[in-house]
C-alpha cells in the first residue's frame, strides 16, 4: 500500500504526534510519504525526513495551508490521492477539519480516530465517549484515516529521507484567516506530556486555577482541565481533556477537583497512572484512579507541592 | 437569511452506553434518547440569530426512525420554525448523511447551515466537513463564536493551540463546539407551541441516492476496564507511592 501521512506541526516544529501516526501507517504497511503542508515550514520538512521508514517528504507551502484552512488541504491532497491508497492525519483539530473534506471529495467514508490497525481494511476506534470500541472494516478503495496518537508508540527519528518541494494550489478560497490567539507556553504539549495536572470545577475561579499551574510547573507537567472548568472560564479551551477536547495518555495524570464525568474519563483513562484528589469520596473519578486522596484540594495541593 | 440546522437523535448525554453481550453494537433498547448536545447548541445559535433579526427562518432537519420526531419537536420548542423528518431505519454513515443533506439544501436553499461538530454516539466529527466538500462551500468547524459581517461570517474556532478566527463567505457550513452558547430550557408554552409547528415527513429513499454503507462493524467490545486503586491518607504518602511506582523522581 502507498500511504500519504500528513505531518502535524505548528510551522516551526514537527510534533511528536506525527511519529505516533507514523507507527499506525507502518502497521498498515507499505511505502509512506510524509506531507508537510504549511507556511515557512522548511525546518519541519527537514525534521520529517528523519522519521524512520519514510520514503520521501513532500513539502508544500502556502499561507492557507499554514493556517490549516480545510479547503486548501482539500485542493492540495485530493488530486495527490491518484498516487496513494491511503491518507492519514493525526486526529487533532487540523486533521479533523481537513480529513472528512477530502474523504467526501473521494467519495469515501472517513475512519476517525483509530486506536489500532487490525488489517489493511480493518481498524479499531472508540465510540460513545470511549465506552465502546468498534472494529470496522471498510470497503472503500481509498482510505482516509485520522489517528489517535496516544494509542501508538512513536517511531524513531534516525531516518534520512529526501525532501521534495511540491506546488500548493493557488486557490481562491472561501475561507479567509482573520486572527488567532494561540497560547504561547513553555510547558510541554498537553497531548505529548509525560505528566498532566488537570483541574476541575472545584477550583472555583480563574485565580484559584493558578494552584494547578503552579503544581504543573513544579512537576514539569502540562496543564489540563475538565469541561466544567473551561465552561466556567477558569481555564482556556485548549486545556480541555475529554470526549470532545484533547485525549491524553501520560505516564501520570493528576485530576484535582474533577468529579470524573464519562466525557472527561474518555479523554484520560488510558493514562498509565491516575491520581485523583477530591473532597467527595464518592466521586466517580476514584473508580478509575490508581491512587486517591480524599481531601480539600486547597489544603492537599500545597501539601503535595511541599512534599515533592 | 435562512438557516438550516441538521440534528441527530442520540443516546442521552447522561446515559452510559452499554455494549450488547453478543458484541454486535451498543444496546439502545429502553435507553433514554435525546437531541445530540452539539446539535442543540446549533439550534440555539440559529434561533438567537433569528431573535436578533439577522435570520428570517430556521429550518431543522433530521434523518432517522419515526421517533426522531421528538428530537425535531425539541428543536422546534427551542424556537425553530419548521422541521423536516427524513425517515430511515438505517444508521447512515457521515458520507450518506452528507449526501442526503446536500439534496435537502438543493430544495431549501439556506444561506447557512449550522450543525453539531460531532454526534456523541459515533464520535466521527465528519458530517459537516463532508457536506461542505460536496457543496463546495466553506466550512468553519468547532465554532465558539459566530458573528455575521458584511459578505459573510466571522467564526472563532476552538483549535489545539487556542482560538482561531476565520471569515467565511456565505453560504457556509458552521459546526458548533461546546462554548458557542448555552442552550435554553424550552418553556412549557413553547413546548406546546412546537406541537403545532409544521413538520414535513418523507422517506430518505425518495432522493434516489446511493447511501450504501462503506463500513461494516465486525464487533463492538467494552474498553479495557480500569479498577479503583487505593486511597492514600496524605499528600506525602501519595508522593511516596508515586516514587515507588516510578512516575516521580
Amino acid at each position: 500500500m502507498s500511504i500519504l501521512l500528513v505531518a502535524d506541526h505548528d510551522n516551526s516544529e514537527l510534533k511528536d504526534t506525527t511519529l505516533k501516526a507514523m507507527a499506525a501507517a507502518q502497521a498498515l504497511g507499505g511505502d509512506v510519504d510524509v506531507l508537510v503542508a504549511g507556511e515557512g515550514a522548511s525546518a519541519v520538512a527537514e525534521a520529517a525526513g528523519n522519521i524512520n521508514g519514510v520514503r520521501k517528504v513532500l513539502h508544500a507551502e502556502s499561507s492557507a495551508l499554514g493556517h490549516g484552512i480545510a479547503e486548501a488541504f482539500e485542493a492540495l491532497i485530493t488530486p495527490m490521492m491518484d498516487g496513494y491508497e491511503a491518507v492519514m492525519f493525526v486526529a487533532n483539530t487540523t486533521g479533523k477539519n481537513a480529513a472528512p473534506r477530502i474523504a467526501a471529495k473521494l467519495d469515501v467514508t472517513p475512519i476517525s480516530d483509530i486506536i489500532a490497525v487490525e488489517g489493511q481494511k480493518t481498524f479499531k476506534r472508540p465510540i460513545y465517549a470511549g465506552n465502546a470500541i468498534e472494529t470496522i472494516e471498510t470497503s472503500d478503495s481509498k482510505l482516509v484515516i485520522t489517528v489517535r496518537p496516544t494509542a501508538f508508540e512513536a517511531v524513531a527519528t534516525d531516518g534520512s529521507a529526501s525532501v521534495e518541494t511540491i506546488d500548493a494550489p493557488g486557490g481562491d478560497y472561501k475561507t479567509e484567516f482573520v486572527s488567532e490567539a494561540i497560547e504561547d507556553s513553555d510547558r510541554p504539549e498537553l497531548t505529548a506530556a509525560k505528566v498532566v495536572v488537570s483541574g476541575g470545577r472545584a477550583l472555583g475561579s480563574e485565580e484559584n486555577f493558578q494552584i494547578i499551574e503552579n503544581l504543573a510547573d513544579k512537576l514539569g507537567a502540562a496543564v489540563g482541565a475538565s469541561r466544567a472548568a473551561v465552561d466556567a472560564g477558569y481555564a482556556p479551551n485548549d486545556y480541555q481533556v475529554g470526549q470532545t477536547g484533547k485525549v491524553v495518555a501520560p505516564e501520570l495524570y493528576i485530576a484535582i477537583g474533577i468529579s470524573g464525568a464519562i466525557q472527561h474519563l474518555a479523554g484520560m483513562k488510558d493514562s498509565k497512572i491516575i491520581v485523583a484528589i477530591n473532597k467527595d469520596g464518592e466521586a466517580p473519578i476514584f473508580q478509575v484512579a490508581d491512587y486517591g486522596l480524599v481531601a480539600d484540594l486547597f489544603k492537599a495541593v500545597p501539601e503535595l507541592e511541599a512534599a515533592l | 437569511m435562512k438557516i438550516l440546522v441538521p440534528v441527530k437523535r442520540v443516546i442521552d448525554y447522561n446515559v452510559k452506553a452499554r455494549v450488547k453481550p453478543d458484541h454486535s453494537g451498543v444496546d439502545l433498547n429502553n435507553v433514554k434518547m435525546s437531541i445530540n448536545p452539539f446539535c442543540e447548541i446549533a439550534v440555539e445559535e440559529a434561533v438567537r440569530l433569528k431573535e436578533a433579526g439577522k435570520a428570517t427562518e430556521v429550518v431543522v432537519v433530521s434523518i432517522g426512525v419515526q421517533q426522531t420526531q421528538e428530537t425535531l419537536r425539541t428543536a422546534l420548542a427551542i424556537g425553530a420554525d419548521r422541521a423536516i423528518l427524513l425517515q430511515s431505519d438505517d444508521d447512515l454513515e457521515p458520507l450518506a448523511v452528507a449526501k442526503v443533506l446536500k439534496a435537502v439544501i438543493a430544495e431549501e436553499n439556506p444561506d447557512m447551515v449550522i450543525m453539531g461538530k460531532q454526534a456523541i454516539d459515533g464520535d466521527n466529527n465528519a458530517t459537516g466537513q463532508m457536506l461542505a466538500a460536496l457543496l463546495d462551500w466553506p466550512q468553519a468547524t468547532f465554532a465558539s463564536k459566530l458573528e455575521l459581517v458584511d459578505g459573510g461570517a466571522h467564526v472563532t474556532r476552538e483549535v489545539d493551540g487556542g482560538l482561531q478566527t476565520v471569515k467565511v463567505s456565505l453560504p457556509a457550513i458552521v459546526t458548533t463546539d461546546l462554548r458557542l452558547n448555552e442552550p435554553r430550557y424550552a418553556s412549557l408554552p413553547n413546548i406546546m407551541k412546537a406541537r403545532s409547528k409544521p413538520m414535513a415527513t418523507k422517506a430518505v429513499g425518495e432522493y434516489g441516492l446511493d447511501l450504501a454503507p462503506r463500513l461494516s462493524v465486525k464487533s463492538v467490545t467494552e474498553p479495557p476496564k480500569r479498577t479503583a486503586g487505593e486511597i492514600v491518607e496524605s499528600a506525602s504518602e501519595l508522593v511516596e507511592k508515586l516514587k515507588t511506582a516510578g512516575v516521580l523522581s
